[in-house]
């Protein structure tokens, strides 16, 4: 066998073959690995909303309990009278009702059956006794909230000797509408996120009447007249630099700057909102900048050659059609502000705010901060509040995306 | 009057004039000449005219009418008495300030009750002053600009000149932020090593930044070494998270672009983009509930003692999966600008889909991948709210992943958050924290966002 022959190549050989077979091997293999990064990605995002849907649906239930209350020989000094009058709140509240509560309940469930019923339970029946004060002169049998730790112990999860006190108890399972139009409070069976969403949605509100116009005339400006010199250069590198530089920075700026240099008000909506506007107005310009640019030239080419001005090209051709490009990419820099929390904890918004804000200036909370605060608190009723809480924020973020990609698919032209 | 007010009195003439400008304008037509601007550009021009100046004025006042209260509170007789020390005497204008404004009722110190009244007059006066100055302003300008419209005035130009310096000024805004954040930081910091010497701020390896209560108890300057921190910043966002978010991100990239069918690819990269959407206060409070127990609890299974519930490979693992959509939408961009006559060559010669993936297209999007990962580890040691939640306070200097590691996000977080006073250490130290931070992410953005603009131009 000549050397000449060994440098042929055999395609049909045994050994081209394996090495054949072993390089679809790898192939294959290679292609597993694609797939199964994916798949566990998507798995990690699966997990992440199972698990917080896991936790959080129970926070939008309340759990009610029947109990027997024997008014007439109670202890309760509460006239029928101020009842049907304008005080009737204020009387309710001092009448002692926790106490009348633990009696009948210490009655009703025996030794320690109070722990069943706390402050919200005094509350919903004060208010029960306001729309029947008949109810006075009898005995009732009522359907009252339980305590937080009767909540969370009729949910499966709590304490071995209230899950027995439960057990014994007859239990139904509600909506917690208060969940959704209360604010925060130190006992989580009453706590709710409207506070906190009012305080997002007017900072929200600030952050897009800002970032949104100076956004898009910052971009219009960049790529349709900008001379290409050093100062344009600059501000290029300075916005795309910004749209990286991380959130808890601007919060340093806004402590600086809005709070000590300005004395603008803490933890307001107003300083949020300003602070979220320089954070975001670098995205909208980023996107503005790409929406411009796809619109073709042809089209300023036919309204110069009309007899428009430059300024009438771009504001009455380049921007209406450039429009539903920017706002997609507003829609999803204002769903970025609305989820962020870092900025925010810098300027103060991290209070125990019981009301919501009546304005821009008012002291408030915002979701993201509310999740953070709540995710801080030891009792064990705020874990299912904190993930509801979740839910309602991931739910915005998903409507607001999802308008997103709406727009992109209905009004975006591809020229 | 309060400037709120000014403002919205401002904008009340600027639309009157522009009104009266327009119907004016509409008046000068029917005449033999035709009108060389429309009636809207003459009633624009005269508003704009109104407007801006004045808003501008406004712009300016609103904080030097700040200042001038505080000094007029300052030279009052009350005024005078207050403490020298800066800070105490902060402290008591702030507390008078929101007692004038109603915010509370009492402050702490009891001088700043005293001080309201003065307070409260001297803002009413000279917003009075910066109102009515605004006021005149606009009235000034409004008649000045509508002395000029006649048949042949050019309206638009005049609109347009102002709309330019708008467009203008909003670019500027970029470069103000920038400017800001750099001086905001810088005199900051500057206050805090005059406190606390830079080399023990960059060298020192010990960090409890506790201030004593008392000036003669043990360690009452606190130590402020911020190795330990940028470590802990490194190992979670630069080792641990990318250790998760490379290897799944490019491999995803990978899958998505060169082998899923085009619907499934439709499907999977808008939900992989979910992952990138999902508020990270989310992530942190999954990391420290869900994620750090299991972390810890395997750790102690496989015999590691110190397995810390609030470990650096929980807060880690979490930010690396919160960064796998930034790592796979800059690989899928840099891997689509591959030429296909580059695969289609590689393909021609018999090599497999993979081998062409691994020895042509790779190497040839290198550039935009590592400047892609740059950009991620940018953002991944610039991310709060993961670390504030599953990262530890204690500052070690460890390599141990079931260890607890503290961040510098974390810290600035701890020091700005609780009582202030603004000259304490302790608050400045959290804005040389964060200047460091702003340098180096600001040194590896420039980096990722050159490299990867050189990479564009050389396909294109």
């Amino acid at each position: 066998m000549s050397s000449a022959d060994a440098a042929v190549s055999r395609w049909m050989g045994e050994d081209m073959q394996k090495r054949v077979a072993s390089r679809y091997a790898a192939e294959r293999r290679f292609r597993f690995f694609g797939f199964a990064a994916v798949a566990l990605s998507v798995a990690f995002l699966a997990f992440l909303l199972i698990n917080m849907a896991w936790k959080g649906l129970g926070g939008f239930t309340q759990t009610e309990a029947r109990l027997m209350i024997d008014f007439p020989r109670s202890n309760l000094m509460l006239d029928p009278a101020t009842l049907r009058g304008p005080q009737a709140q204020e009387s309710v509240a001092t009448a002692g009702l926790d106490g009348v509560l633990e009696q009948a309940a210490v009655a009703q469930f025996g030794e320690g059956g109070g722990e069943m019923f706390g402050g919200a339970s005094a509350r919903a029946l004060g208010d029960q006794l306001i729309a029947d004060p008949g109810l006075l002169d009898r005995k009732a049998e009522l359907w009252l909230p339980v305590s937080s730790k009767a909540d969370i112990a009729a949910k499966g999860d709590g304490d071995p000797a209230i899950e027995k006190l439960v057990a014994k108890a007859d239990t139904k399972r509600l909506f917690n509408s208060g969940f959704l139009t209360a604010s925060d409070a130190t006992d989580p069976s009453e706590v709710g996120v409207w506070g906190a969403l009012k305080g997002s949605f007017l900072t929200i509100l600030v952050t897009m009447a800002l970032a949104f116009p100076i956004g898009v005339m910052a971009a219009l400006y960049l790529e349709e007249y900008a001379p290409r010199n050093r100062w344009t250069d600059m501000i290029e590198v300075s916005i795309n630099n910004l749209a990286a530089v991380p959130s808890i920075i601007f919060g340093l700026l806004g402590l600086a700057v809005f709070l000590n240099f300005m004395h603008l008000p803490r933890s307001a909506p107003l300083v949020g909102g300003l602070t979220l506007a320089l954070m975001t107005m670098p995205v909208i310009v980023i996107a503005g900048r790409n929406a411009i640019t796809s619109v073709p030239p042809s089209i300023r080419d036919a309204a110069l050659g009309v007899g428009a001005s430059k300024m009438q090209v771009v504001f009455h051709h380049v921007l209406p059609l450039a429009l539903p490009g920017i706002l997609t990419g507003t829609i999803i820099g204002m769903a970025r502000a609305l989820g962020e929390t870092a900025p925010l904890l810098m300027i103060g918004m991290r209070a125990f705010i019981a009301s919501p804000p009546q304005g821009i200036s008012d002291p408030s909370s915002v979701l993201p901060v509310q999740i953070f605060l709540w995710s801080d608190e030891v009792g064990r009723g705020f874990v299912e509040k904190t993930s509801a809480a979740i839910i309602v924020l991931l739910i915005f973020m998903l409507l607001m995306n999802g308008l997103a990609i709406y727009l992109r698919n209905r009004f975006e032209r591809r020229w | 009057m309060t400037l709120s007010l000014a403002l919205v009195a401002v904008l009340v003439v600027a639309a009157a004039a522009g009104l009266f400008a327009r119907n004016r304008a509409i008046g000068l037509r029917g005449g033999s000449e035709r009108l060389n601007s429309l009636p809207n550009y003459h009633g624009l021009y005269v508003g704009l005219w109104a407007a801006l100046p004045a808003l501008l004025f406004l712009a300016i006042w609103a904080p030097t009418q700040t200042s001038l209260v505080d000094q007029a509170v300052l030279a009052s007789p009350a005024g005078q008495q207050l403490p020298d020390f800066d800070l105490a005497r902060e402290t008591i204008l702030g507390e008078a300030q929101e007692i004038a404004s109603g915010e509370r009722e009492a402050g702490f110190n009891p001088e700043s009750s005293a001080l309201a009244p003065v307070y409260a007059e001297a803002s009413a006066k000279y917003a009075t002053v910066g109102g009515a100055i605004a006021i005149a302003i606009a009235l000034a300008a409004a008649f000045l600009a509508m002395r000029r419209i006649r048949v042949d005035f050019r309206a638009r130009s005049g609109v347009e000149r102002w709309l330019m310096g708008l467009l203008v000024a909003a670019s500027l805004i970029a470069i103000l932020t920038t400017l800001g954040i750099v001086l905001s930081l810088l005199f900051e910091s500057l206050r805090f090593f005059k406190l606390v010497s830079p080399t023990e701020f960059i060298f020192g390896t010990s960090w409890s930044p506790q201030m004593a209560l008392r000036a003669d108890q043990a360690g009452s300057s606190g130590a402020f070494g911020s190795v330990p921190l940028f470590w802990g910043t490194i190992f979670i966002g630069a080792i641990i998270a990318m250790i998760v978010a490379i290897p799944l991100g490019l491999m995803s990239a990978i899958f998505l672009t060169q082998y899923a069918h085009q619907t499934v690819r439709a499907w999977l990269k808008p939900i992989l983009e979910i992952l990138a959407g999902v508020p990270t206060v989310v992530y942190g409070y999954f990391a420290a509930l869900t994620v750090a127990p299991l972390v810890r609890d395997f750790g102690i299974s496989i015999g590691i003692s110190s397995a810390s519930s609030e470990s650096a490979l929980a807060a880690g693992l979490v930010m690396g999966i919160m960064i796998i959509p930034f790592v796979s939408s800059m690989a899928d961009d840099s891997i689509a600008a591959v030429p296909q006559a580059m695969r289609d060559g590689s393909l021609a010669l018999g090599a497999t889909r993979s081998e062409t993936i691994k020895k042509v297209v790779l190497p040839a999007a290198l550039p935009g991948v590592v400047g892609g990962v740059l950009l991620a580890v940018s953002r991944a040691i610039g991310e709060t709210m993961i670390v504030v939640m599953a990262a530890g306070l204690a500052a070690n200097l460890t390599a141990n992943p079931f260890e607890s590691v503290t961040t510098v996000t974390t810290q600035i977080v701890q020091l700005l958050t609780g009582d202030q006073e603004f000259d304490s250490a302790k608050t400045l130290a959290a804005f040389a924290l964060g200047l460091a931070l702003f340098m180096i992410t600001l040194v590896l953005n420039l980096i990722a966002l050159s490299v990867v603009r050189k990479y564009r131009e050389a396909y294109e």
